[in-house]
């Protein structure tokens, strides 16, 4: 009798253990659930710049690289049937990095907020000692080999290890390049992202640099200079060509249109509120060089009546546009000065005009419009008697010259993708939207308002989290789409922003 | 003979368990065992709990039961749009009982109770898709009854009495889907408190018009834990005034709500006895979770519930197979108190059917061993909380649940 209550509990309790794990009736991690379609994803590998690397808020650091969007591509291609993905993981949360103990790249931005009012401030570099050292990280190649600063040229530049840091890091030796490494992987399925930096740093550098087009040797390039598109076209051929080698299939993202990023966006143009009294001042000084300095550089033939238009100072009571040195002026220092007016003054006056609408100023010369050039001289306010320099605006002359690289890049990535079958993103028709009304997510709008729109680092180029899973989704979608793949998407919702800090040296 | 006992078992073992919301209808093993019936049975000193006016019924001077569970119990999670899914590491839960009975005069009996009718334990890895909403919770409460049964007529008896309440609850979730400290690890928040304690009461009345049919009726009242001063513990909070998360004090008030039971028993063929009993909980008490934090900087946390009242249909049978072995067998289907949109993963309940199956052995006159288990099955739904709100705009939390619970439990009765 004893034996049957025995039986009779033992026979409960296994029943209970059994029966305990809950389970769908199509899990979602049981293999076949999601598939990665006729694209093999079992080691993809990512080619490109910063924003493949993950860099943010002006930085590369862990957690931003956790979030680079082919980070989250490969964590959402493991659903399915993708590999392992490994990145360059900094040493730390700081970003910056040492070469030689040597501090050669800044650490990330944060946002502080005043204690006081608890209202926030302006983006700070984050305080600390940086711990990752350039010649003792670990040599790659990894998965993820985007190089922040990296220009398409580069990409094929042997001892380009030499040049950037973020590549010396991890070249597998100093000849080596950042494609051959990439290649050496022999990659299943690439992704590949270059071209942004080949017209980016032009811009960010308020077009200081010089439009190369018609250039066709890129060793002779300046770091701001633009690209020639027969140039970018040709490398950019060699690597499709070579990752390709291999691989079971790739896709292509184009270059967005760099003028819709926060870093054009955010400083308003008309920036100088004055009262009637100090315009009317400002103008008296101005008068002599509006009124009879122009009009003899019109008559000598100097420059054309249309150029002294605009180069006319006029201030008016309100929020005025300021004074900008353009060097797509004549410059006519020298000509001033041959004149007899003293070099300072004919200096400030060489390339000086007002800015109009059509002129981009950047985020960073926040910091010095209204400020004084010389803190004794209460007269020397930039933007009004001294020019806001040159770095600082994006004319619309320098626009143009972007603009038009960037459709002679995209054409090529556009018919390269066509001709050799890939998959194509269109990032600037994708980032317009985020420009022009934002993009739905499941709590809001994510928009390229620097610092509350989400989409932006506080660097105001580079991605947030958020802003690289939404990235992601658009690869995704159409490597489900070219390649009967069923890869699951992210909630971007679930992505974070700008981080929050006072723990900062300001 | 022993094969047919254990295939009988096997085969009353139909259905009935756990109750909706974080209520756990586990509170006696012979009840259990027929299904969590026993609003107008009497056998046992279990009617402590499921009809005090039935104590008065009992045969025997002096009755005391005692037992418990062990539940296991897990949630199943996933989302087929991110590929996010999640499995709980729950730990087993041990609901407990203990009754006592005595008989004082043929038309009074004393009783007294100690059982623990709420809890909920629930942890999912933390950081999980929805650790906003929730990483773990622990929910417990102790209920301690002492009773008074009286015998008005031959058929008609009223019994009840006040009831003390012990609570507990600790709980942590992540702050919101985002915020991290500098180093990537989520800010979250773990609430505590414990020794919170509340008094309410119950009553009930039983009628047996003939040896074989009784009807009972039994309510037990509804009973508002309210936390003071518990303890809120911030974790990995940004340095920022614009996370202005300290450690602090928090109130909170989680209502146990009231539950009223009507039901019949039929004795049958000598040896069986069918029970089937209708609860109704009144759950719309469960409004809302609010935090209210004693830091003044710190925005109270308000995670709406909606909770509707739910209704349990319980169905039981009693087989006394031979001297020694008396078999249950029970079913009951419960529905659910959450309603459409506020599934929460901290209490993920659907509507769910019981199969509940037991034995007593008469070990001797005074002394009996009860066994019984329960499997309670959910159909895999898919649902969604949308109580969860970031910058005043709902951010709902969805995903397809399957949950599974099974106790067995082993209890002890002594008579004299």
């Amino acid at each position: 009798m004893k034996k049957t209550i025995y039986i009779v509990l033992g026979g409960l309790l296994t029943l209970g253990f059994v029966s305990c794990e809950p389970e769908f009736d199509n899990p979602v991690d049981e293999p076949g659930f999601y598939t990665t379609g006729d694209a093999d994803m079992s080691n993809f590998v990512a080619v490109g710049n910063s924003l493949t690397a993950g860099f943010a808020d002006g930085a590369l650091y862990i957690t931003g690289q956790e979030n680079s969007y082919p980070n989250i591509i490969a964590q959402q291609a493991a659903f399915a049937d993708g590999g392992e993905f490994t990145q360059p993981l900094m040493a730390d949360n700081l970003g910056g990095l040492l070469l030689n103990g040597e501090q050669v790249a800044q650490n990330r931005f944060v946002l502080p907020a005043d204690p006081a009012t608890g209202e926030p401030l302006g983006p700070v570099v984050l305080d600390g000692t940086p711990t990752t050292e350039v010649t003792t990280s670990e040599t790659g190649p990894f998965n993820n080999m985007g190089v922040p600063g990296a220009k398409s040229f580069h990409l094929v530049t042997p001892g380009y290890s030499t040049l950037n840091p973020y590549y010396g890091r991890i070249a597998t030796s100093s000849s080596a390049t950042v494609l051959a490494d990439a290649v050496s992987l022999n990659p299943s399925f690439f992704a590949l992202w270059i071209g942004n930096n080949d017209i980016l740093s032009y811009a960010t550098s308020g077009g200081i640099g010089v439009d190369q087009t018609g250039n066709l040797d890129p060793s002779t390039y300046g770091n701001n200079d633009i690209t020639d598109p027969n140039v970018f076209a040709s490398v950019y051929n060699d690597q499709v060509n070579a990752l390709m080698a291999g691989a079971s299939g790739g896709v292509l993202i184009n270059i967005p249109d760099v003028t819709s990023i926060p870093f054009f966006t955010t400083v308003p143009v008309q920036s100088i509120p004055l009262d009637a009294a100090t315009a009317a001042a400002v103008n008296a000084q101005f008068a002599l060089y509006n009124n009879q300095v122009l009009p003899l550089l019109v008559g000598a033939g100097v420059i054309s009546p249309e150029e002294a238009a605009l180069r006319e100072i006029n201030f008016t009571a309100g929020v005025n546009f300021p004074t900008i040195t353009d060097d797509d002026l004549t410059d006519v220092t020298n000509i001033l000065i041959s004149q007899g007016i003293d070099a300072e003054t004919a200096a400030l006056l060489g390339q000086l005009r007002q800015a109009n609408n059509d002129d981009l100023v950047v985020l960073t010369a926040s910091s010095v419009l209204g400020a004084l050039a010389d803190p004794s001289n209460p007269l020397s306010v930039i933007g009004v008697a001294v020019p806001l320099q040159d770095q600082f605006v994006l004319t619309g002359t320098e626009q143009d010259r972007v603009s038009t690289a960037t459709q002679a890049y995209n054409t090529t990535i556009v018919t390269l993708a066509t001709a050799n079958d890939l998959a194509f993103v269109d990032a600037r028709s994708a980032l317009a939207q985020v420009a022009n009304g934002g993009v739905a997510y499941d709590a809001g709008l994510l928009t390229n308002e620097f610092v509350t729109g989400g989409a932006f680092s506080l660097d105001g180029v580079h991605p947030t989290p958020r802003g690289y899973a939404y990235t992601a989704n658009l690869i995704i979608e159409e490597i489900n789409s070219k390649y009967n793949a069923t890869i699951p998407t992210v909630n971007i919702g679930n992505y974070g922003t700008i981080t929050l800090t006072n723990n900062v040296s300001n | 003979m022993k094969k047919l006992l254990l295939l009988s078992v096997f085969a009353l073992a139909t259905a009935v368990t756990y109750a909706g919301g974080y209520r756990v209808s586990l509170q006696g093993n012979k009840s259990l065992a027929m299904g969590h019936t026993g609003v107008a049975i009497v056998n046992s000193s279990e009617s402590v709990f499921f009809n005090p006016a039935g104590l008065v019924y009992l045969e025997n001077k002096l009755s005391i039961t005692g037992g418990a569970f062990g539940i296991f119990s897990d949630v199943a999670y996933q989302n087929t749009e991110t590929g996010a899914s999640a499995m709980t590491d729950s730990p087993l839960g041990t609901p407990f009982y203990l009754y006592g009975s005595y008989q004082a005069t043929d038309w009074l009996a004393f009783g007294i109770g100690v059982y623990t009718p709420f809890g909920s334990t629930v942890e999912y890895e933390d950081d999980w898709a929805g650790s906003h909403l929730v990483n773990n919770i622990d929910l417990a409460a102790i209920f301690v009854q002492p009773t008074v049964s009286i015998k008005l007529s031959e058929y008609f008896s009223v019994g009840g009495g006040p009831i003390y309440v012990s609570g507990s609850v600790n709980f942590n979730r992540n702050l919101n889907r985002t915020l991290t400290d500098l180093d990537g690890n989520r800010s979250e928040v773990t609430v505590d408190a414990s020794g919170v304690s509340e008094w309410g009461w119950t009553v009930g009345a039983m009628f047996r018009p003939t040896e074989k049919l009784t009807i009972g009726a039994h309510y037990r009242s509804e009973i508002i834990l309210d936390a003071e001063d518990g303890d809120a513990d911030f974790e990995n909070i940004p340095n920022s005034p614009l996370t202005p998360f300290a450690d602090t004090t928090f109130d909170a008030s989680l209502p146990l709500p009231a539950e009223m039971t009507v039901g019949l028993s039929y004795q049958f063929c000598d040896k069986w006895l069918f029970a089937f009993d209708f609860n109704r909980a009144f759950w719309d008490v469960y409004e809302s979770l609010d935090l209210d934090f004693a830091d003044e900087n710190i925005p109270d946390s308000v995670n709406p519930r909606n909770y509707n009242n739910a209704s349990t249909y319980r169905f039981g049978l009693q087989y006394d197979a031979t001297d020694m072995f008396t078999l249950r067998a029970g079913y009951y289907f419960d529905e659910s108190p959450v309603a459409e949109g506020f599934f929460s993963p901290e209490t993920p309940r659907n509507d769910s059917n019981g199969y509940t199956a037991g034995l007593t052995v008469n070990v001797s006159e005074s002394l009996q061993i009860d066994a019984s288990f329960l499997y309670l099955h959910f159909n895999e739904v898919d649902a969604t909380y949308e109580g969860y709100t970031e910058n005043g705009q709902v951010a709902p939390f969805g995903g397809t649940y399957k949950s599974s619970a099974f106790a067995p439990g082993l209890g002890i009765t002594y008579k004299m």
